[in-house]
């Protein structure tokens, strides 16, 4: 799998819904950290199973990053059963995203 | 055994690459976190002389792809312990030990914290290190910007045309940085300086809704911000290595231009060295100079 680019609109379906967990990475194109990020988001999406991973742009989707009480991006939540789970802040290595999937 | 490891991939760190391998010496450079360090996090950078205009990314980017062309090696493991054994210098990661005949440590500072209860858990959530990078989750609202450096008032006078509201609280009743941009400050409406004071308590529930202040008389007083920019300096990343070099009072690596250190065969690069002015032009040079010292030393 890859890293599936999400919505306000589709938020609900693919997230909160979702039979699986779900790593989102809330970002924005003007956000160096994030495009740093993102390489390993798409790593990982590749080598786990039984985990979705999405990404929003908060700017494009601000209701979202308000709605999590966002004020820093990168800002990665792991979503399990439509709940928030565990949340990362920043540029982690990705050991620190394997920890957090378990 | 490798001639050159740096410890660090910021920008000291990968141009002391590009001269290693451009001098022909093996180059491994082991990283903690990602390639690029702190530049990453400015959105435009205009002061680098070629690029009128680059975001931080992009120069780490282009930099990072020409020391790897080169043929430097990188590793992302944390350096945590330089051992010397003389002409045998050995790196300790928490997985693996590497050997080389230099070190050159370029592994730039991170943030100072306030040190108030909660404000790791509110990372993210109000409390923030970076204006320019967190600053726009705070359009029309309030918050609140600690410190007395240039960093403070810059990122104050940032946060003011974004935010509602900016306090500037400062523990003295006059800044260290420059009187032009406390003059600019003064001239805003929405900017409120609040002397003497220092932060005493963050209030939360999920996010922060405001901080508590007490002056020197012992007076406290509530902001409600929902955003605590603390810019109260850096701290430079040397502590793993005081055994192989010389830390000045506030922590960094002791070191002319030349960039050695007390032990020879150790060199330091970049924001964790004891300088005057820590730009990104200087980083870059340091690691120019730190890597042909390196090549010196090993040559000889």
């Amino acid at each position: 799998m890859a890293v599936k680019t999400i919505t306000t609109e589709t938020f609900a379906s693919e997230v909160l819904q979702s039979n699986i967990p779900v790593l989102v990475d809330f970002y924005a194109d003007w956000c160096g950290p994030c495009k740093m990020l993102r390489p390993t988001l798409e790593e990982l999406s590749v080598e786990k199973s039984g985990v979705k991973f999405a990404a929003i742009n908060i700017d494009d989707n601000p209701e979202m990053a308000d709605e999590y009480g966002i004020s820093s991006i990168p800002c990665v939540i792991l979503f399990k059963n439509g709940k928030e789970a565990d949340r990362s802040i920043g540029l982690r290595p990705k050991e620190a995203f394997d920890e957090m999937l378990g | 055994m490798t001639d050159i490891i740096i410890i660090g991939a910021g920008p000291a760190g990968m141009t002391a690459a590009i001269y290693a391998r451009r001098a022909s010496k093996s180059v491994l450079v082991l990283e903690a976190m990602s390639y690029g360090g702190q530049i990453i996090n400015t959105p435009d950078i205009e002061n680098y002389p070629v690029a009128a205009h680059i975001s931080g990314f992009e120069f780490a980017q282009n930099v990072y792809n020409q020391a790897k062309a080169l043929g430097a090696e990188f590793k992302f493991e944390k350096a945590v312990e330089i051992r010397d054994s003389g002409d045998t210098k050995t790196v300790v990661t928490p997985k693996n030990e590497y050997e080389a005949k230099a070190v050159i440590i370029a592994t730039g500072s991170e943030n100072r914290k306030l040190g108030v209860a909660d404000e790791d858990k509110l990372v993210g959530r109000g409390v923030s290190y970076c204006a320019t990078c967190d600053g726009a989750f705070f359009r029309k609202k309030a918050v609140a910007v600690v410190g007395g450096g240039n960093t403070a008032l810059e990122d104050a006078l940032y946060l003011a045309d974004i935010a509602e509201k900016v306090y500037l609280i400062h523990r003295r009743d006059r800044f260290r940085g420059e009187d032009a941009t406390v003059e600019k400050l003064k001239q805003r409406e929405n900017v409120e300086f609040v002397y003497n004071s220092v932060v005493t308590k963050l209030n939360a529930d999920k996010k922060l809704e405001s901080v508590e202040v007490t002056d020197k008389q012992g007076n406290v007083r509530t902001l409600e911000v929902s955003g605590l920019f603390v810019a109260v300096g850096r701290i430079p990343e040397n502590q793993n290595f005081a055994s192989v070099i010389e830390l000045d009072g506030a922590g960094y690596a002791v070191a002319a231009e030349n960039c050695r250190t007390k032990t020879p065969g150790v060199f330091v690069a970049g924001d964790n060295r004891v300088k005057d002015v820590r730009q990104l032009v200087t980083a870059t040079a340091d690691g120019a100079v730190a890597a042909t010292e390196a090549v010196k030393y090993i040559n000889s």
